[in-house]
């Protein structure tokens, strides 16, 4: 599908509700962010991330579809979609994997890009994922600790503590 | 050096030196960091926040051989005062002041860096240069920064760069931020129109000490919005660009101001010296409202007996936290407005008791 403004295909598709009546918009990138953009004149505000994504989240989902994902809980850090949405705050480096999906169009929104270009850390990427683990790890352990689970936090303290060895 | 040396110094980018002074009063870039081993600050508890504090503290102060002396504060342990008084001189951001648990921020001598650890991010970079001086600026943080992750772990994505715990901030982190003043724009109602006209380019303006404040006394800070999908060279240059264009607007302005009702101008100019040396109880946006007519007079050579460098030591020496540890003892906002018209008499109109120039 062509977006309704020029010739590039349609990645955005915009239910509008007004006053019980819905109009459907297919837009390609750079119109849906100007459209989605307008009306926000004052001078130096910034796009809040409630806002961006109460607008985005409007796109094509039904009640129960957005419930669910509210509900959806990053395995790592815990946070739930809703948490996220609320706050406008990540718990942690995984989200941008686990809620990639809702993430990507929000980011688009934002920052007009979602490819990084500039400079990258002296260390390199590697084992990205084995350190992100550790903050799984360690919510675990507090986890074990209140209910009292000293042999599970035992484990998970030496597994932890095995994996920093390794990184020092 | 102590916290408490700072109430006697003044920051580098104080100096009312550097390109562009006049208009350009400070320019400062900051980069947003997190560590990959730990849940972001929103998730983290008070064990995790301890850990995060206690291993970028020792990584940064490793730092300090390449960067100079630092001075490290605990800003968790600081009483409100204090805590105020390192946003005025904007060492650490209002969120990270009123902020709970282990944080703390490491402060370069002259004042030109600081590293803030555990604010909306882990780590928070800041240099901070007087006058236009973007690339300066960023080539010292660039450095900082290098250095810092020789020794830790990045949160990084191959493909979204630096992640960070808003998704305003991912991919490179940097925020560049020029803080200019522009009072002929503001006296001649051109303001809105070069906002309008930034918002389209999308920098963003906001007050003196970042979003959701006032613009106080015509200063008015423009930074970059976007952060992903431009590398930081083309950040800088974005910033750097555009802002020569509006100190052009703001002679203009000047010029016509001058040309057109000279004497409506150094009459409001000279009343706002008389009001700032001679009041007897004055409110801290009053005195910052003076202070611009009166620098904007400085620089107009309306006013010849009143260097630059001290009239910017103002500005930061009359607000509340700087004013109650200069007199050493806690002030009520009536009482407070008595010591600031007292402060500023004393310097305005006796040099010698103000300390004003000698640092």
């Amino acid at each position: 599908m062509k977006c309704q403004k020029c010739e590039r295909p349609a990645t955005f598709h915009i239910t509008e509700l007004e006053g019980g009546k819905h109009t459907e918009l297919h837009l390609c990138e750079q119109h849906a962010r100007q459209y989605l953009t307008q009306g926000e004149g004052e001078p130096g505000s910034a796009p809040t991330i409630a806002g961006a994504l109460a607008q985005q989240l409007a796109v094509g989902q039904t009640a129960e579809e957005l419930a669910q994902l509210d509900q959806r809980a990053c395995p790592i850090c815990g946070i739930t979609f809703y948490e996220f949405r609320n706050q406008g705050r990540l718990g942690c480096p995984h989200d941008y994997v686990c809620f990639e999906k809702e993430l990507e169009p929000l980011i688009a929104n934002i920052h007009g890009e979602t490819v990084h270009k500039g400079k990258k850390p002296k260390h390199g990427a590697s084992g990205t994922q084995q350190r992100t683990e550790l903050i799984r790890m360690r919510r675990e352990m507090k986890e074990a600790i209140e209910k009292e689970n000293y042999e599970k936090a035992k484990e998970l303290r030496d597994q932890i503590k095995k994996i920093e060895a390794t990184q020092e | 050096m102590e916290l408490n040396d700072l109430t006697n110094t003044t920051g580098e980018w104080l100096r009312g030196s550097g390109p562009q002074a006049d208009i350009v009063m400070s320019t400062r870039i900051r980069l947003a960091r997190n560590l990959a081993e730990f849940p972001f600050i929103s998730r983290a508890s008070d064990q995790d926040r301890a850990d995060i504090e206690k291993l970028l503290r020792d990584r940064v102060l490793k730092i300090r051989e390449q960067s100079g002396e630092l001075l490290y504060v605990n800003v968790s342990d600081l009483d409100r005062l204090d805590r105020q008084f390192l946003v005025e001189r904007q060492l650490i951001s209002r969120e990270h002041a009123e902020a709970k648990g282990a944080r703390g921020v490491a402060i370069g001598s002259g004042e030109q860096i600081s590293l803030m650890i555990n604010e909306e991010d882990h780590l928070r970079i800041q240099c901070l240069h007087s006058g236009l001086d973007v690339q300066g600026a960023w080539d010292q943080i660039d450095r900082i920064d290098d250095l810092i992750s020789e020794q830790v772990n990045y949160a990084f994505h191959p493909r979204l760069g630096y992640l960070t715990a808003c998704p305003t901030n991912v991919g490179t982190g940097v925020r560049v931020s020029v803080l200019m003043h522009l009072p002929a724009l503001v006296l001649t109602r051109q303001i809105d129109k070069v906002f309008r006209s930034l918002q389209k380019i999308s920098l963003a303006v906001r007050g003196l000490y970042g979003e959701g404040s006032q613009a106080m006394g015509d200063f008015y800070q423009i930074s970059n919005q976007q952060t992903l999908g431009r590398s930081e060279k083309e950040l800088v240059d974005q910033v750097t660009d555009v802002v020569p264009a509006i100190i052009h607007y703001e002679r203009e302005a000047r010029d016509f101001l001058i040309k057109e009702s000279q004497q409506t101008l150094h009459d409001q100019v000279s009343r706002a010296y008389g009001i700032l040396r001679t009041a007897q109880t004055i409110s801290s946006e009053e005195t910052m409202h003076l202070l611009s007519k009166v620098r904007m007079g400085i620089n107009l050579g309306l006013i010849a007996d009143l260097p630059m460098l001290k009239l910017n030591e103002l500005f930061i020496r009359t607000q509340p936290a700087h004013l109650q540890k200069i007199s050493g003892v806690e002030l009520n906002t009536a009482d407070r407005n008595i010591e600031r018209a007292r402060f500023l008499r004393r310097y305005l109109n006796r040099e010698e008791d103000g300390n004003g120039g000698k640092n």
